[in-house]
């Protein structure tokens, strides 16, 4: 029979996976004469290349092989533990890693890197001349060709304690006897007389007569795990041929058995069949990941218990609805509480299963500042506080590449070299800090150095030549340090090839921008600067503030929202054309009437008596005019692309309480209306005027 | 019904093995390294263990030597899983008590077919 396994395969993946990431942690804090974690790095290795080897990952299985047998050399004390070899791990793993998505996706791995690191690795396991294992197949049966029937004679002599190993001589022979027919002769010779018999030991030894097809290694195979526990002599008995037809009836029946075994015996030396199944499929539906998550027990009997709740308040609610009275209602009320309440918990819980601690997006960072420091030759240390503070499994997932850009940013331009630090009086050693933690709705992420921080006077100046601002142009330092945002801007005197390209960071804004995040940047001079991620929790739900224009509700997202206020009369500019300013402390904050902008009949088109609710996005701010604010209320985003279409200013939609549609504003789409707006009364103006 | 105690520390050529065996008919029970195999094997008889060798907590030799001890393992097949197939490593098996060795990678029908030569 043959049994698929190719079931297996995304398990094997997600531990391999987890697999590199221990060693890859491990190795970089391995000191010499740690054994333990050699033993574990090495027990990892170990495992990749065995589940490797059974689905067929042969370059996989090889590959790890070479790194298997360093640390095996390492774990024997034979080899000392040196950076050199930690270094070479290092990017062993990385190729590891690279082998086994390309096996999992179906497709033949062709970075240079693997047969560099590899052509490294041989080379520093000979410099030690250590002999390498390499009986790697001991069952492989070259030979096994044979079609004809061969006569074998084979004397068995077991020693005395062989059973007590737990092997049994009657089970050996039943293996013989599938390859062929087989004639049993015991010999009982060694005997001893009862007197001086003990119970556990064998004393009978056999004459084996096998005609098979098989070859001396198939045989010598079954004896395999005893030979060294009894005498063995296989030999060809003289070819008979003539007996051999006669016997050839005879054996006839037995030689399907034989067939079949032997149909097996050369898939062996290939991959087995359950990994070209596998490698068939793959191909077929390349780079499908169906994502999984792990997800904690304690999580999933605290949803267990909320649905068993809510079960019990539905029942309740059917039975009072069954014969309902108004002497009921006090009833019927604390039911649908009790449900409001079952409702939300339940929610938060199924939220909470997509919740990882950020701490596996933070993982990598120890790895990347390794390899920073050794490339900028700055010694630079990682320090990560609240890795365990909890973030979408999406967001987690696509802040990583953001995050990575950042700590890079903060290695190659913020830590200064030693020199530079030594004699600004600081430690030679610079730090980056990682940090997490909650803050409201969101999730703060905190990537600072304590380097030199951004000099504004550069900033300024770069931005100016690059004509992002104008030469005269005063700009509050939170101002400034945007513009490192600006799309091409880049104060690296060099580029580097760890960052500075001048592409970067505006996809960094703009990456956590499609989360619905923010990112601000606090800097000083000398001391280092600190980069602040604001991200929401999750994607799927928002905080929303409902407001009301003429029969319609919109939704604005809480994040967004500065502040909410009466109209000031003698506050609002009419700057030129239909433009409205309003004063604001020291900020002028264009006004965009949502009913203008969606063609709606509002109850009020009077600026100097209307609701502006101030929103902020991208450090512009803009002020919506609104009829009335409604509640405040978490709602689930629909996306509107997906139903409908894309619209303008509308990030999405959501089904209100009442079972009605309403759209979420997109604010940076708001905005981005408002100040196309303001350039074309620019431009207006201008033509008058000329 | 032949009962079999899988201990291996990596989840997925547990779960292959177990599969293996229970598509194939046997009965098995596993652990994820010596220690909990050590303590599941004095819970209860089984008729093969089948062992890998590197684990954290107890090694594969370690257990094997300690199932020796046990009166009810004394003749109970051992089979080491391990790619380490260096002839060392199986004499350090064999000096432990083990029966036999299971060479990586694991190949569901060999399996089967050396399993034979150890239990009914």
């Amino acid at each position: 029979m043959s049994v698929d396994l190719s079931q297996f395969i995304p398990s094997f993946l997600e531990e391999s996976f987890e697999g590199l990431e221990l060693m890859e942690s491990s190795l970089l804090t391995l000191e010499a004469g740690d054994n333990e974690t050699i033993h574990s790095i090495f027990r990892a290795a170990h495992s990749i290349k065995g589940g490797a080897g059974t689905f067929g990952f042969n370059e996989v299985t090889e590959f790890t092989h070479l790194v298997e047998t360093l640390l095996d050399e390492m774990r024997d004390g034979r080899r000392e533990i040196n950076q050199q070899d930690i270094e070479i791990l290092l990017e062993s793993v990385d190729c590891i890693r690279l082998l086994i998505e390309s096996a999992r996706d179906g497709e033949p791995c062709e970075d240079e890197k693997i047969a560099k690191t590899s052509a490294l690795l041989t080379e520093t396991l000979n410099a030690t001349k250590t002999e390498s294992p390499s009986d790697e197949s001991p069952v492989s049966t070259e030979d096994n060709g044979a079609e004809n029937l061969t006569y074998w004679k084979i004397q068995f002599l077991p020693e005395h304690q062989l059973v007590q190993t737990g092997n049994d001589p009657l089970l050996l022979f039943n293996a013989l006897a599938d390859l062929g027919e087989v004639t049993l002769h015991a010999n009982a010779d060694e005997l001893p007389p009862l007197t001086e018999m003990h119970a556990e030991e064998l004393y009978l030894n056999w004459h084996i007569d096998l005609v098979s097809t098989c070859s001396e290694d198939d045989i010598k195979e079954i004896f395999e795990w005893v030979e060294d526990e009894c005498e063995l002599i296989i030999h060809k008995a003289s070819p008979q041929k003539q007996e051999a037809t006669e016997h050839t009836a005879s054996v006839a029946s037995k030689l399907t058995s034989t067939d079949t075994l032997q149909s097996k015996t050369p898939s062996q030396a290939q991959p087995a069949p359950a990994s070209r199944s596998n490698d068939k499929k793959s191909t077929a539906k390349p780079k499908t990941e169906v994502g999984s998550i792990r997800v904690g027990v304690d999580k999933v009997d605290s949803l267990i218990n909320l649905v068993g709740e809510l079960v019990i308040t539905q029942s309740m609610l059917s039975e009072l609805g069954s014969d309902f009275d108004m002497t009921k209602l006090d009833k019927l009320t604390s039911g649908l509480e009790q449900l409001l309440q079952n409702t939300k918990e339940l929610q938060e819980s199924v939220m909470r299963i997509r919740m990882l601690p950020i701490s596996f997006a933070f993982n990598r960072f120890p790895r990347l500042i390794h390899d920073l420091s050794k490339k900028t030759g700055k010694s630079i240390e990682l320090v990560i506080k609240g890795e365990q503070t909890e973030l979408d499994k999406t967001v987690m997932e696509q802040i990583g590449d953001p995050l990575v850009h950042l700590v890079r940013n903060a290695a190659d331009h913020g830590i200064e070299p030693a020199e530079t630090r030594l004699a600004a009086g600081k430690p030679e050693q610079g730090t980056i800090t990682l940090d997490a933690y909650h803050q409201g709705g969101n999730i703060v992420i905190e990537i600072s150095d304590d380097g030199g921080g951004i000099n504004r006077q550069a900033v300024l100046t770069k931005a100016i030549e690059k004509g992002i601002v104008e030469p005269n142009a005063s700009l509050s330092d939170a101002q400034v340090f945007d513009l490192l945002f600006e799309p091409g801007f880049s104060t690296a005197k060099e580029v580097s090839d760890i960052s500075g390209r001048g592409v970067g960071m505006d996809v960094v804004k703009r990456n956590i921008q499609a989360l619905g995040g923010r990112i601000q940047v606090e800097s000083e001079q000398g001391k280092g600067s600190t980069f602040k991620v604001n991200l929401p929790l999750t994607l799927a739900i928002l905080d929303g503030q409902l407001v009301r224009v003429g029969e319609e509700v919109y939704i604005i997202p809480l994040i967004a929202i500065v502040e909410s206020l009466q109209v000031e009369p003698k506050l609002v500019n009419r700057a030129s054309g239909d433009m409205v300013l309003y004063r604001l402390r020291e900020d002028n904050v264009p006004v965009l009437p949502v009913y203008q902008l969606f063609n709606l009949p509002a109850d009020n088109t009077n600026i100097n008596e209307s609701l502006l609710v101030v929103v902020e996005a991208d450090g512009q701010k803009v002020g919506l005019m609104v009829d009335d604010l409604l509640a405040q209320q978490q709602v689930v985003i629909k996306s509107l692309k997906d139903n409908y279409q894309q619209v303008e200013g509308v990030s999405g939609a959501t089904i209100l309480g009442d079972g009605s549609v309403a759209m979420i504003l997109d604010i940076q789409g708001m905005i981005n209306i408002a100040l196309q707006r303001a350039q074309r009364e620019q431009r207006n103006i201008e033509k008058v005027a000329s | 019904m032949t009962k079999i105690l899988v201990v291996d520390d990596s989840n997925s050529i547990r779960d292959m093995v177990n599969f293996t065996l229970k598509s194939a008919g046997y009965q098995t029970d596993d652990a994820k390294d010596g220690l909990e195999g050590l303590n599941k094997a004095k819970a209860s008889a089984f008729d093969l263990v089948i062992t890998d060798v590197n684990m954290p907590n107890m090694d594969g030799i370690t257990l094997c030597q300690e199932l020796r001890k046990l009166p009810n393992f004394r003749f109970t097949p051992i089979l080491m899983l391990t790619t380490e197939s260096s002839g060392d490593m199986k004499m350090r098996g064999k000096a432990a008590g083990a029966t036999g060795w299971l060479v990586k990678p694991f190949n569901p029908d060999k399996l089967l077919a050396t399993i034979k030569r150890v239990v009914r």
